[in-house]
């Protein structure tokens, strides 16, 4: 037992092994173990038999060929997860062992690179929501929203226990807030209908609520009536709550500018695999007044014994290994190497790139709707036609989407939209339809003439 | 120029020269609608750099950091074992890679599959009738579990039960994921051999008790001696288990923690199943759970079906548990994380497992002995995975901080020190099985040189490191002058 060489990592050979007993003064690596309950110990594991790499490998690539195909498919599915340009220096960076092998920075002069990196993040964070301050990452952009609200309830000081949601945020958002939000007393209001829009979302704040949340672009793409909205909420002693798209914000107004208290935001798009919805990125931005409530590690700039500039995780009397039952939020490992893909595309794309991939988002999504409503007659954003837009809108089928998506598959090779009625039941035969600088002139044609012939 | 010199990088604002940029993007192809002026923001704020700055600057800011592909990582409870380059492939598979998690059930049913069997193959590690993958980190999947073990009292009519036994020895996420869940926190004191006072749990056991949260083995490195009677104890007051999973390295494939009637527990795959530690992320949380709380388990999971379902022929598919408390993120899991899970359990296979766990618990009983030599081990018997020390030399006034940054000047990541809260200068040492007798020896070799300099010049201990590119850092500096974001907006 034990001694199995073929396919592990072990360094450890015979002699070592048996030097190493030695020099504790056991027999036999089982007589390590007789703390175990014999009952249980050593129990024999129903697991496949051990294979080498090169075996595993082949495994692996014939559970990834079971996938359909999707590499030469158009695609239009968005949702939350989109299809966006990467650009190489992000897996450049990303396959650095250094960054990817090492552990939370908590010794700081051996983590300098992890720590600079962290503290550009934030500042790039910041500037992109035009917020105050960051942290350093949540898992993703729902639980980063499920913080947000934990944090308004907390700085309400619990005499508020309602949170206004719009039912236009994304539907695993509000069930993830939900969840987050079993053991409190706090309830969810606000998304019961989809026809509560802003005013009606406004007429529910009341002296009770902790906070409003909004997403900007909502889960549908469009802009959302933010006039007055903060001041409204500010009103009634609650906080502004923003689910913001990163890259939207390349081009149009932040939630920092309209007065939201928290923003937060999915950072896949920025330069993160889709990898089937996993590991992503939850981008957490607040104003300073709420920095000592906010949850996840934070980066700050400080000088070391000889006065150089150098970097440290700071505020920790906010966290669980300082605070335990006290802390803010139970959050230890975050999200910290997708934080540093999406710094190294947000530096790669630059000003000028951040802004041209959301012009060419807002344009390719604008003469897709217009070309899938001229070819196929397809009504486009039936329930708000008037509003702004920008990657994603929904299109009315008439059929049930998950049909129509099979033949846009199967004889059309397209990855078609999201089928709203999944979440939203009164939107039965309506599809979620996501363009992005990755769809092709000749794709967004391919999918109004397909659309019409599937739809005819 | 000096090493510090040489080593210092300018932030990429710092950096950022106007007109400069990084990457092109090809101009429309389609006829341009006009912009709603009214929506528009004037500038992005991002910095602007050509894409040789970008890579240079982050190959310097990579040379600025250690990790375990550099060097010996034995940070306690961390568990910062070699991280297979074959998984960082597999998981970059672009079938993997590029799938949409919204994609239909019958176009991705490889991603299913293999989540199904990481699913069954947890399950049968560690004893469970069920598991979720859906808890993105460790501690995600203890909110999880207390929102589990609530969610079953309240079933049966039992909402009074309200306190978590959390031993003293623990994680401070047990503590602050039962504030999470709404739950409060009595703590156990430990007993002088390290275990859970079984006195204190007994008088603390009683109709108000939700459960135990217990870590084994323990933060000591210590398997509880009596975790049989510890497990029947809470049981008999109705309590449940929770196992935290952070130590399951000692034990894959040693004994199955459901077989010693844990009720929930997480598995962090970024330990125990080598994926790595992203210098704080992404980890992978998976929940199992006994057959009378597998229905709690946050969904949707992976079912095998029948493949007749509405006209769906997928063998595969995604269906929420019968009483699920829900969603604990967007989606379905780390997916990438759990590609490299399961082609770390399946390359190794149950005995490949085993030898892995069983060469921790002989690489730390090895450092054990060895250092014993010259720091005092306070609990002192045949340890698992992992020892605690203490940082501190009779005969010297240095502290575990001090033993810590000297380890650097010699080439090693410091170990977890301060922790367990229970050890004075704690110095918890955990190498993992794949270091070899070699880098044990010269750590040790470290070790003792430490602990002859702390006598004979404590100086150079107290102003270490001396090689690194910033010296100390005054963090009391950084929590007092608060720059946590660079230039103004």
């Amino acid at each position: 037992m034990g001694g199995r060489r073929s396919v592990s990592y072990l360094p450890h050979t015979d002699a070592d092994r048996r030097a190493m007993l030695e020099a504790i003064g056991v027999a036999g690596l089982e007589a390590l173990f007789a703390d175990v309950p014999a009952r249980v110990r050593f129990p024999s594991l129903d697991l496949p038999a051990a294979i080498s790499e090169l075996e595993l490998a082949r495994l692996a690539r014939e559970l990834a060929g079971a996938n359909t195909d999707i590499e030469g498919c158009a695609r239009f599915l968005g949702a939350g997860a989109y299809h966006h340009f990467r650009p190489a220096t992000v897996d450049y960076v990303l396959r650095r062992g250094e960054f990817y092998t090492s552990y939370t920075p908590y010794q700081p002069e051996v983590s300098q690179g992890m720590l600079q990196a962290m503290f550009e993040y934030q500042s790039l964070i910041c500037r992109l929501t035009a917020m105050e301050v960051s942290n350093a990452s949540h898992y993703d952009g729902a639980t980063a929203l499920a913080e947000g609200v934990l944090l308004a309830l907390d700085s309400t000081k619990g005499d508020r226990t309602k949170v206004v949601i719009s039912p236009t945020v994304h539907p695993q958002y509000r069930e993830v807030v939900r969840t987050y939000l079993h053991g409190s007393e706090a309830t969810v209001t606000g998304d019961e209908r989809l026809e509560n829009g802003i005013a009606e979302l406004k007429a529910m704040l009341d002296a009770r609520t902790a906070a409003l949340v909004i997403q900007d672009p909502d889960f549908f793409g469009q802009f959302v009536d933010v006039e007055g909205l903060a001041e409204a909420v500010h009103a009634a002693g609650a906080l502004l709550i923003v689910i913001a798209d990163p890259i939207a914000l390349g081009l149009f107004r932040p939630p920092g500018e309209y007065g939201a208290d928290v923003a937060v935001a999915e950072g896949q798009p920025l330069g993160l695999p889709l990898s089937y919805g996993g590991p992503r990125l939850g981008i957490f931005a607040s104003r300073k007044a709420y920095l000592r409530r906010m949850a996840g590690r934070i980066v700050g700039e400080t000088v070391d014994a000889d006065g150089r500039r150098g970097y440290v995780l700071t505020l920790g009397t906010r966290e669980q290994h300082i605070r335990r039952e006290k802390a803010t939020s139970n959050i230890c490992t975050n999200a910290a190497l997708m934080a540093l893909g999406a710094a190294v595309y947000l530096a790669t794309m630059g000003k000028s790139g951040m802004t041209k991939v959301a012009r060419l988002c807002y344009q390719k999504s604008h003469y897709a709707a217009a070309k899938i409503h001229e070819v196929a007659g397809l009504s486009i954003n039936p329930h708000a036609p008037l509003r702004s837009y920008f990657r994603e809108f929904v299109v009315r089928l008439g059929r049930p989407v998950a049909e129509v998506n099979r033949v846009l598959l199967e004889e059309h090779r397209i990855l078609g939209g999201y089928d709203l009625a999944r979440d939203y039941p009164s939107l039965q035969g309506h599809m979620l339809v996501a363009v992005t600088e990755m769809n092709t002139r000749e794709e967004i044609d391919r999918l109004a003439r397909a659309l019409k012939a599937v739809c005819r | 120029m000096t090493r510090a010199e040489a080593m210092s990088e300018p932030t990429l604002y710092e950096l950022s020269v106007p007109g400069r940029r990084g990457v092109d993007l090809p101009d429309p192809d389609v006829p341009e609608a006009e912009l709603p002026s009214d929506l528009l923001r004037a500038d992005n704020g991002q910095p602007e750099l050509s894409q040789l700055d970008v890579v240079r600057h982050y190959l310097h800011l990579s040379q600025m950091n250690y990790g375990v592909d550099g060097g010996f990582y034995p940070l306690g409870s961390c568990t910062m074992k070699y991280n297979p380059k074959i998984n960082e492939e597999l998981a970059a598979l672009p079938a993997f890679a590029q799938s949409h998690p919204l994609q239909a059930a019958a176009t991705v049913q490889g991603n299913l599959a293999l989540m199904h069997q990481l699913q069954e193959w947890l399950c049968e590690i560690g004893g469970f009738a069920a598991v979720s993958l859906q808890p993105a980190a460790g501690a995600h999947g203890e909110l999880t579990g207390l929102l589990m073990m609530r969610a079953y009292h309240r079933a049966r009519g039992e909402a009074g039960r309200t306190k978590v036994l959390i031993p003293d020895s623990a994680h401070g996420t047990n503590p602050a994921s039962t504030t999470m869940a709404g739950l409060d926190v009595l703590e156990v004191p430990s007993d002088e051999r390290g275990n859970i006072d079984l006195g204190a749990l007994r008088a603390a056991c009683d109709a108000t008790v939700v459960g135990l949260m217990i870590t084994n083995p323990n933060t000591l490195g210590l398997f509880e001696e009596r975790i049989e009677e510890v497990v029947r104890i809470v049981h008999d007051c109705g309590g449940l288990v929770y196992g935290d999973g952070a130590n399951m390295n000692a034990l894959a494939g040693v004994v199955r923690p459901g077989d010693l009637g844990f009720d929930v527990m997480h598995f962090n795959l970024h330990k125990s199943f080598s994926t790595p530690h992203g210098g704080g992320g992404p980890g992978a949380g998976p929940v199992g759970a006994s057959a009378r709380l597998a229905d709690y388990l946050p969904g949707p999971i992976v079912v095998e079906t029948g493949g007749e379902e509405d006209g769906d022929d997928a063998r595969y598919r995604l269906a929420a548990p019968p009483r699920s408390i829900g969603r604990m993120c967007a989606f379905w899991g780390n997916f990438g994380m759990l590609v490299r899970g399961w082609a770390y359990i399946r390359q190794h296979g149950a005995e490949g497992l085993r030898a892995n766990s069983m060469h921790a618990v002989l690489n730390a009983n090895y450092l054990r002995v060895r250092l014993r030599e010259a720091y005092r081990v306070p609990y002192d018997r045949v340890n698992m995975h992992e020892l605690v020390c203490e940082g501190r030399i009779a005969g010297s006034d240095v502290h575990a901080l001090d033993v810590s940054k000297r380890l650097i000047d010699l080439g090693f990541h410091p170990p977890t020190n301060y922790f367990p809260l229970i050890v004075p200068e704690a110095l918890m040492i955990e190498p993992t099985e794949t270091e070899s007798l070699q880098t044990l020896d010269a750590f040790v070799a470290a070790m003792l040189r430490i602990a002859r300099e702390a006598i004979e010049e404590p100086e150079t201990l107290r102003a270490a490191p001396h090689v690194t590119p910033v010296r100390r850092l005054d963090e009391v500096r950084a929590a007092r002058q608060l720059i946590l974001c660079q230039g103004h907006l």
